[in-house]
């Protein structure tokens, strides 16, 4: 992989960006890991399956979405003149299903008939229970057994869409715990079932694959941002969990130099309190889950649980090149609290009337802190990248508790 | 010659397969583990692996999850794990020990710090579950150069056109896990585990052991027929957990009884 002329190359044909990437798993599925990878190839050269994939985006997840002018957070915030792309408005609510209608068309062409996912808030398992519901394909999710109990309406949709739920309680029964065992079922039933990750992480081709699937987002940002002011934005800004909504937003953008890009990670409590999701900023380099990438870890290379109020972001790694672009400089990678968070919710909903998933809530904050010193010439793009129905119950509940702290 | 070679050698001249046990290092704490690793050769454990605690084993099943767990909680760390095996060389210079685990706590030790502190413990082996061909350039010239055997797995999905890349690249003996699936959980059929080992066999010379799914004296005995060694890690981990370490010691020699008693070919 070059970086003298561009940040779009990678991965190199082993999936490595950099140092980053790979394919770290254990050999059982290493065939099976190369077969995805070469019926990926197959696939993004095949143009009936590009057209298959863009159909189901338009009539199925109702894209293109709109990039909003968000005129009176604009105008709050005194400064930038600040665009939402409505990631929420997708069927599902939020960018996942992007992803996941890519990846089950792919499944399809692998001759799979069985689906297995990992999911935490429940927003990924939703989107692939709902194209199994689409195919007519089994589906299984694994989900910690905490998340089931917080996420009841998410779990009950995947059952409505004829998923089985099962709740996971090995380790300590959270999002990476569930990503453990959908790999050891993937171990046990190669022959059948494919794994359909949620995000830009995993081994490759895994990261590649979903940034590619993911990245209409900023394709489309970049026909309507030229239709509206003429010009490229100035800035881009969007959450990072795994880091799905953000580099589908960020990639078509990456050699564009003067398009300054922002990712911003949870930090939770704060970053000095140890709980928080912020694996670049408060993470090193290590393996888990199939690549090499930024991991919250202890200095015996143990993996450390994430926090995060938004349980999207509750992730104790990231996409592999995302570790790349940070190392590299190219994207600026900030962190943002439980509580700046909770205000920044608040705020959208009651200025735009829109009310955002907790995830996009982190990119909306940032955006906030910033906006008045870049001037009301600067065109800032802010990816929605879900709607904040699901984390009514969060949200109230951390209300609640600030009220009576207060 | 490694110390691995020489126990080949040796069975070879017995004509018998090895018992490979696997027991996780501090679990379910380092004084308990010391105790129990030391008394392995013994009991008759012809090769040792010791298990190197990681939060997420993604090949394990329950019974090595709950042990990395234990293992952890009781101060299991990659220095630990090194410390054992000093103590153990200070009893016991002839019985080849593996460390087998995960790759991210050796990666942040520093693969070649690793691999020197490693020998200088008196390490033989090494396998990395999560660590496959393509992977591995990062750590085998390291590994070389210290004279450790890096130990990589086959599985019943490695073909005949992945089988060279694997054991081209492999030392000390080739590793079947006999099943898709992850470990102590089903059992592969005898004629599957023969069809395997004699697949395997024809890429490569070196020794070929296997595991996954072998719980009891008897299938480890049917192993030991037509394999060079019998691996069993689940179970012994499974006993250690809910009666202690006699009784893993028990089982252990019940186990080599049942290996030591069986003849290759038979």
């Amino acid at each position: 992989m070059s970086s003298v002329n561009s940040y779009r190359l990678g991965p190199d044909e082993r999936g490595h960006f950099g140092i980053f990437g790979g394919r770290y798993v254990a050999e059982t599925l290493m065939p099976l890991i190369l077969s995805v990878e070469s019926s990926y190839a197959g696939a993004k050269a095949d143009p009936a399956f590009e057209a298959e994939f863009h159909t189901l985006l338009a009539q199925f997840v109702g894209r293109p979405n709109p990039l909003y002018p968000a005129k009176r957070l604009s105008e709050a915030w005194g400064g930038a003149r600040i665009y939402l792309k409505r990631e929420d408005l997708n069927h599902t609510g939020a960018h996942k299903i992007n992803n996941c209608v890519g990846q089950i068309l792919l499944a399809r062409r692998m001759g799979k008939k069985r689906i297995i996912a990992e999911t935490g808030a429940g927003q990924h398992g939703v989107a692939t229970a709902t194209v199994c519901a689409l195919f007519g394909m089994e589906c299984v999710i694994f989900m910690g057994a905490t998340d089931i109990e917080r996420q009841a309406p998410n779990v009950a949709r995947m059952k409505l869409l004829g998923a089985e739920v099962r709740p996971v309680t090995s380790g300590r029964a959270t999002l990476k715990d569930a990503m453990n065992d959908a790999l050891r079922d993937w171990v046990s039933t190669v022959d059948t079932t494919y794994y359909l990750i949620g995000t830009v992480a995993g081994p490759h081709p895994y990261p590649a694959m979903v940034r590619d699937f993911q990245s209409v987002i900023g394709e489309e940002v970049r026909t309507q941002i030229l239709a509206a002011e003429g010009r490229l934005p100035d800035s881009l800004v969007a959450c990072i969990g795994g880091g799905s909504n953000a580099m589908g937003l960020f990639h078509p953008f990456l050699d564009d130099a003067g398009v300054r890009i922002i990712g911003v990670e949870a930090a939770g409590h704060g970053l000095e309190s140890g709980e928080h999701a912020a694996s670049l900023t408060g993470g090193k380099p290590g393996v888990l889950h199939g690549n090499r990438t930024y991991l919250l870890q202890n200095d015996d290379g143990q993996i450390q649980e994430a926090h995060s109020i938004s349980a999207g972001l509750d992730y104790p790694g990231i996409g592999p090149e995302h570790s790349w672009l940070f190392d590299s400089g190219r994207v600026e990678y900030v962190a943002i609290t439980d509580d700046e968070a909770l205000d920044a919710f608040q705020q959208c909903t009651r200025l735009e009337g829109i009310i955002p998933a907790l995830e996009s809530s982190h990119a909306l904050a940032h955006a906030g802190k910033i906006a008045r010193d870049l001037g009301k010439d600067h065109v800032m793009v802010i990816n929605l990248s879900g709607r904040g129905d699901k984390d009514l119950d969060s949200v109230l509940r951390a209300l609640n508790a600030r009220s009576q702290g207060a | 010659m490694s110390r691995l070679a020489k126990r080949f050698e040796h069975l070879r001249a017995e004509n018998r397969a090895a018992l490979v046990t696997y027991i996780m290092a501090s679990d379910p704490d380092t004084a308990t583990c010391q105790a129990l690793l030391n008394g392995l050769p013994g009991a008759g454990a012809d090769i040792i692996e010791l298990g190197m605690p990681f939060t997420d084993p993604m090949a394990d099943g329950p019974a090595i999850q709950a042990a990395a767990l234990r293992a952890l909680a009781a101060g299991g760390s990659v220095a630990n794990t090194l410390a054992m095996v000093r103590a153990f060389r200070t009893v016991d210079s002839g019985t080849p020990l593996i460390l087998m685990g995960y790759y991210n706590p050796v990666y942040r030790w520093g693969p070649e710090k690793f691999c020197r502190d490693a020998a200088q413990a008196g390490v033989d082996g090494l396998i990395l579950v999560d660590l496959p061909p393509e992977e591995v350039e990062e750590i085998l010239p390291f590994a070389k150069a210290n004279g450790i055997d890096f130990i990589f797995l086959t599985a019943p999905t490695s073909d005949d056109a992945r089988l060279p890349v694997i054991v081209g690249a492999a030392s000390g003996f080739v590793y079947y896990v006999s099943i898709a699936g992850i470990t102590g959980t089903k059992s592969a059929s005898h004629d599957a585990i023969a069809d395997a080992v004699t697949r395997i066999r024809r890429h490569t010379d070196l020794p070929v052991c296997v595991g996954f799914g072998i719980t009891t004296p008897e299938k480890a005995a049917e192993v030991a027929r037509v394999a060079d060694g019998a691996v069993v890690g689940s179970a012994i981990v499974d006993v250690l957990s809910k009666q202690g370490g006699a009784a893993a010691l028990d089982l252990v020699r019940r186990l080599a009884d049942g290996v030591r008693g069986t003849r290759k070919g038979s």
